[in-house]
């Protein structure tokens, strides 16, 4: 894959440029960027990575957490981006503990962004402030407990 | 729990009326809670997870290889490309080359799976819509395809076909000749939905100008696959990015303008005969031998013979069989182009046997979301036609 240094990337460079506190962490893994924001960050880093005319990451393929039970910060939300315009993809990453798993929503930014928190919430129990409906998607109302998590069975709750 | 829905308007003339999970035209079982002034939908709320199985949850308790066999059930209208799409990731993740005749045999048959999904879709898109003849047309065609994958994998449906690192078998001998009476029997067969439908005035007045989604909606939601593609927005994975080969081969991405139901049936239409055409290169230029799996000892399993006559064969057989293989920690996201548009799989790593993390990023998960915009303000028969052009899989949207 490509092999220029992280920095060199146009999205790195961009949000160096922009603020260089925006993001703690660049990594590439094969061949694939992450960026780790902090949670305060991510509102406004999303907004201007949708909005710059250079970047325009307009296009939110998918949100995914990951639960990383006993570890703190317990969670990871990922959010895989695509930019049509450069033909660019990253994942930008926050972390979560699991005393306080809240995060802000980015239907704002992105609409489609609704049903992936749902989901994220319903399977996960992470809350995300500012959605407009946050409520189960998959499981029913009723349901008790995140059947993501890894400290719920997998044969189920009984 | 009874599901409320509050009347936008609160006048007395708007009604609720729920569709679903049992109902003919909704493939399956979703669910919409209509809010109708007369006849025409004022706002409408999809409901799933009447399918939902754990999916995700049963693959962490599974070995790498044993998730194949779950993939094909997430989308049971194209399993070969949710198939693909998870070996692609966890190939990605070990960091595993495949070989060319593996590659080209993979894009063959996704192809044809995308023909089979397309017939599925437009035979019962018609028959949703009155034009009941096309549905007993296009599922004779598609038996034709399930018995190619029959030849090859053993399944009609659920195939397992494509494994990490490359194939589960050596196709057999004479398969590529049905694959050329495919070739030959097909494009004539098109252009015979097409006069069917074309020509049919009720089709016509039920699909143009019905369900249109304009392309900055479509981006936003995330719309991607055909439905994106009838919206004028030219976004391709197998041409933006390439995989499993895609780059050697000539096709085009077909785009329309209109962004209505119409547009979508133009761009599925065209996009099955661009489908056939990568079938026959991938068909003409199939390495004639070399290896269908990639050279892996401890990841990809020996072949009998080596497993019956050497010690080391023996020992990764068995190992393979019974702890299975543990890639570094990472993770990845592979995305490909599935019939309903862009198929991500995100896989994460702990460095053990067992995937930590797999999550499916279903397109008809995100494209079903596109469904409000597309109905309301219309009238209730509308929403039978925008149902059947997002192309949905309830399998794939629950999971």
């Amino acid at each position: 894959m490509t092999s220029e240094p992280i920095a060199n990337r146009i999205v790195v460079r961009r949000l160096q440029e922009w603020d260089a506190a925006s993001v703690a962490q660049a990594l590439e893994f094969r061949g694939e960027l992450t960026l780790t924001i902090p949670r305060e960050q991510l509102l406004r880093t999303a907004d201007f990575l949708r909005t710059d005319s250079q970047l325009e990451f307009s296009f939110l393929s998918d949100i995914s957490p990951v639960d990383r039970f006993p570890m703190e910060p317990r969670f990871e939300v990922n959010y895989h981006l695509l930019s049509l315009q450069l033909s660019e993809r990253i994942r930008l990453k926050v972390r979560l503990s699991g005393g306080d798993p809240v995060i802000p929503s980015v239907t704002s930014v992105w609409s489609g962004a609704n049903w992936h928190e749902r989901e994220a919430f319903d399977l996960f129990g992470i809350q995300f402030t500012g959605h407009p409906d946050l409520r189960r998607l998959l499981m029913p109302d009723e349901w008790e407990g995140y059947p993501l998590r890894k400290d719920y069975p997998v044969e189920g709750p009984r | 729990m009874p599901v409320t829905v509050e009347t936008v308007t609160g006048a007395s003339r708007s009604m609720v009326l729920n569709m679903g999970p049992q109902h003919p035209s909704t493939h399956g079982v979703l669910r919409l809670i209509l809010e109708l002034e007369g006849e025409r939908v004022v706002k409408a709320e999809p409901i799933i997870g009447y399918l939902h199985t754990g999916i995700e949850k049963t693959c962490e308790a599974k070995t790498y290889s044993q998730v194949v066999t779950l993939t094909d059930r997430v989308d049971y209208l194209c399993p070969l490309s949710n198939n693909l799409g998870y070996c692609i990731a966890v190939e990605k993740l070990l960091g595993l080359e495949v070989p060319k005749r593996a590659q080209y045999i993979r894009v063959l048959l996704t192809e044809m799976t995308r023909v089979a999904s397309h017939l599925v879709w437009l035979g019962t898109h018609a028959i949703d819509l009155g034009a009941m003849s096309v549905f007993l047309y296009t599922f004779r065609e598609r038996e034709e395809i399930m018995r190619l994958f029959e030849m090859v994998s053993g399944q009609r449906m659920m195939t397992s076909y494509f494994r990490v690192g490359g194939l589960a078998l050596e196709p057999p001998t004479g398969w590529l000749d049905r694959v050329a009476s495919l070739l030959e029997m097909l494009p004539p067969r098109f252009a015979e939905y097409d006069d069917l439908l074309r020509s049919n005035r009720i089709w016509l007045a039920r699909t143009q100008g019905v369900g249109y989604l304009n392309p900055e909606d479509a981006i936003a939601i995330g719309v991607s696959g055909p439905s994106l593609r009838g919206s004028g927005v030219s976004y391709d994975v197998r041409k933006t990015f390439p995989y499993s080969s895609y780059d050697e081969f000539d096709f085009n991405v077909i785009v329309e303008q209109a962004g209505d139901c119409y547009a979508r049936y133009l761009v599925r239409l065209a996009e099955m005969r661009e489908s056939l055409k990568i079938v026959r290169q991938a068909m003409n230029n199939i390495p004639a031998d070399g290896p269908f799996r990639a050279d892996a000892p401890g990841i990809v399993p020996p072949s009998r013979e080596e497993m019956k006559t050497s010690i080391e064969g023996l020992i990764y057989h068995f190992k393979i069989y019974t702890e299975g293989f543990a890639p570094p920690p990472g993770e990845v996201y592979s995305v490909t182009e599935s019939p309903r548009g862009e198929l991500g799989y995100f896989v994460v790593s702990d460095g053990s046997a067992k995937p930590y993390r797999v999550k499916m990023r279903a397109p008809s998960f995100v494209n079903l979301q596109a469904l409000r915009e597309m109905v309301e303000g219309r009238l209730i028969s509308d929403v039978v036609a925008c149902i059947g052009t997002i192309d949905i899989v309830l399998g794939e949207v629950d999971r």
